[in-house]
């Protein structure tokens, strides 16, 4: 599907004789990090600015780490999916597999002083930021050494040291916070920009509109991210939004719609928005994506939509095939080393399951810490009153 | 929906409940469950008004708790409706609904979201009456969202939010503790002429099953009941918390301790009267509810009826509730006022 500007290398006459080299001149070629342009598929559509460039610059290394990192999400968002079949995940639990090149895509774009901050659709994003998958299923099944200590769960992923700022469960609360974040990088001259993600669903809350309009007022370097997967929980994009054109939403701030299921477009969006929130101010971004679980795992994702659409996106949009087709089109691997790499994910995301599981839960006086720097004096007592009157510090 | 907006304000009709009107508890009806019952009680209130209107966040398929099922499908798309996803625009527009004299019956899909629309709960709703002098009012509007701990709801699908409407003079806010209770009450809430928030415990949605009246009958508003007898303390709760607090009566009686437990069903305005004549008898209160214990409902009741019986109490008030941290994910049993918390409450309080 993507068109390739390779100078020589598609030259079908010298392929055969490429294929038979030894596979140690090979290897060469899969972590090469000389520039390759690749074309979107999909061109851009902007509201009030120019769009980017079709061509994107990347490299085979970077497109590998793209199969590998995308591989590695969804491998756990599945896992995650038969833990909470097997009750070991409680709660609410909302898987993000079909979306990962969002997560790849914006993390090639951007460094580790750039902000993120999302909704509770927050595993994928987490492990992007470098999150390790250990602590991303420890924190999901509520144990001590979980991202958030075991207190948040599914929902509540965070990493501080990688600026990012969390999943957040109340709709569409996350934007105005990101808009303050942003506003203090610009204040600290930090030349960083945040990108706050939110749905279709929440593209409708008035805070949304509030938070656009201060940042436009003020040029916050702030990216607002609307992840649209069509589906507001059960609820289309046309029947809940009089103009389902998110990225024309902010009016007067500019848009672009990118295809989201493309890592390298949403890489080319992203280091679009950086630069221009770095100049100008806000801008908004449309990734039209595409969620293959229901909204969460008690939804079973099918009595809204058919299971011929579901199919039909993962059959021609998936985005962890397109860059499979890419390594390949390119040469960068060949069918088997990415069997052989998926084969190994699926053992680190076993091996990390595995661990997870061992970890210990938090203890009971955990309940009481952080409410507070110093968490006020409250009392506990066991079932047994005359037991236990535990006062915190 | 353009229809309404030709008319002018309509005044509402409202059936008042005699005096005489039959005991509801003793007759017998058909089994339903809590979301059965608030069902019926929807499709009852848009039978009997034709200006009545249910709206929400995927009300129209049914709701994510079944209690609107069938409802778009008799009375159309005109009258149920979904609503995008914006609570604070939702009980707005329930308001100015309301206020042209229809009777709005919104959905908050969780109470944990109702806070968007607290602003127009607390600073619209509540005193619209007052300040226009009665010229205008939004009583017809009743808000409806379901609330409490249900084992592995977290932070935001648990919380009981009731103490910080009960703040508010101008509302009123209910819990019904079962679905013949349910039924009778929205029905109440619905047809009373101020705006009402009535939380239904989603816990009890499907695990509640009770004879259930077929037909159309309404509980009064602001009258607590009596719904176990008993000599050496009262209890006080509503809505999930008094299936526990009766677990711990029983209990108790196995100790000698006679509890007498009362479902307050109206938070504001609450029935001070049957409350203070119980402690008046046994001398004795404790107070459950799910919610932190610190600025929760427990305290209002604990200092008024400390006013009212000050010399008949023969031991502190006791309130055993939700401890003062965010509904906590993993620590949930810890959290809830429990049957044995409560127990051991009884006692104490009893032994004083």
């Amino acid at each position: 599907m993507a068109l390739s500007r390779l100078s020589s290398r598609s030259n079908t006459f010298l392929k055969p004789a490429i294929t038979a080299l030894p596979s140690s001149i090979r290897r060469h070629v899969s972590t090469d990090s000389s520039p390759i342009t690749i074309e979107t598929a999909v061109p851009f559509t902007s509201h009030l600015c120019e769009s980017p460039s079709r061509s994107v610059e990347t490299s085979s290394e970077e497109i590998l780490a793209f199969f590998r990192d995308m591989a590695r999400m969804r491998r756990m968002e599945i896992a995650a999916d038969s833990l909470y079949k097997a009750k070991l995940i409680r709660g609410f639990c909302h898987l993000y597999d079909g979306q990962e090149a969002l997560a790849v895509g914006m993390e090639a774009a951007i460094t580790k002083k750039d902000a993120i901050i999302t909704s509770y659709r927050d595993h994928c994003t987490f492990i992007g930021r470098g999150g390790k998958l250990v602590d991303a299923f420890s924190e999901l099944m509520g144990r001590k050494t979980g991202c958030s200590h075991g207190k948040g769960g599914s929902m509540h992923f965070y990493k501080k040291d990688a600026s990012f700022y969390g999943g957040h469960g109340i709709v569409g609360a996350q934007i105005p916070l990101g808009c303050g974040l942003a506003f203090a990088q610009k204040y600290n001259k930090d030349e960083a920009v945040t990108f706050a993600l939110y749905g279709d669903g929440a593209a409708n809350q008035g805070q949304l509109f509030e938070a656009l309009n201060i940042s436009a007022l003020w040029d916050l370097p702030a990216i607002l991210v609307c992840e649209n997967n069509h589906y507001g929980m059960g609820t289309a994009t046309w029947r809940s939004a009089k103009s389902p054109a998110y990225f024309k939403r902010g009016d007067y701030v500019p848009g672009l719609k990118v295809d989201g299921m493309d890592a390298l477009a949403v890489k080319q969006a992203c280091k679009f928005a950086k630069e221009h929130a770095l100049k100008n101010g806000p801008i908004i971004l449309e990734m039209d994506t595409y969620r293959y679980h229901g909204h969460s795992m008690s939804d079973p994702g099918s009595t809204y939509r058919t299971r011929d659409e579901i199919s039909g996106v993962r059959q021609v949009r998936d985005p962890i095939e397109r860059v499979r087709k890419l390594l390949l089109s390119h040469d960068i691997a060949t069918e088997k080393e990415l069997k052989d790499m998926e084969k190994e994910i699926r053992k680190e995301v076993d091996d990390a399951v595995a661990q997870a599981k061992e970890s210990p839960v938090p203890d009971a006086s955990e309940l009481f810490t952080n409410m507070y720097v110093k968490d006020c004096g409250v009392e506990s007592f066991g079932a047994d009153r005359k037991e236990l009157k535990v006062t915190l510090p | 929906m353009a229809a309404l907006l030709g008319r002018s304000c309509r005044k509402l009709s409202f059936p008042s409940l005699s005096h005489g009107a039959r005991r509801v508890s003793t007759e017998t009806g058909k089994s339903l469950n809590l979301y059965s019952a608030i069902n019926q009680a929807l499709h009852i209130a848009l039978d009997t008004d034709p200006w009545s209107y249910v709206f929400g966040e995927d009300v129209g398929f049914g709701g994510v708790f079944r209690c609107t099922t069938g409802l778009a499908e008799r009375f159309g798309k005109n009258r149920v409706f979904n609503t995008p996803l914006c609570e604070q625009g939702i009980v707005g527009f329930g308001i100015g609904l309301a206020a042209m004299g229809n009777r709005a019956i919104v959905e908050i899909q969780f109470a944990d979201y109702i806070y968007p629309a607290f602003d127009q709960i607390v600073n619209e709703a509540a005193k619209f009456r007052y300040r226009s002098g009665n010229q205008f009012n939004c009583g017809g509007l009743t808000i409806r969202a379901p609330y409490g701990a249900v084992g592995h709801g977290g932070h935001y699908h648990s919380q009981s939010p009731e103490a910080f409407f009960c703040h508010v003079p101008g509302i009123k806010v209910v819990i019904p503790r079962s679905p013949r209770e349910a039924k009778g009450l929205l029905l109440s809430c619905i047809r009373d002429p101020n705006p009402v928030v009535f939380f239904e415990p989603k816990w009890l949605y499907r695990q509640a099953v009770e004879e259930v009246p077929e037909h159309d009958y309404m509980i009064p508003l602001s009258e607590a009941e009596v719904i176990r007898e008993g000599n050496d303390i009262t209890l006080v709760g509503w809505g999930a918390q008094l299936t526990i607090m009766e677990q711990a009566c029983l209990d108790a009686e196995k100790e000698g301790i006679s509890c007498e437990l009362i479902d307050l069903k109206t938070l504001l305005p609450w029935d001070k009267e049957t409350v203070e004549a119980s402690v008046k008898k046994t001398g004795r209160l404790l107070i459950s509810h799910e919610a932190p214990v610190t600025g929760g409902f427990g305290a209002e009741i604990s200092a008024t009826i400390l006013e009212r019986c000050f010399l008949k109490l023969e031991a502190p008030v006791s309130r055993v509730c939700g401890l003062d941290t965010p509904f906590p994910l993993v620590f949930e049993p810890f959290y809830m006022p429990t049957k044995n918390k409560i127990l051991d409450a009884i006692k104490s309080t009893v032994n004083y």
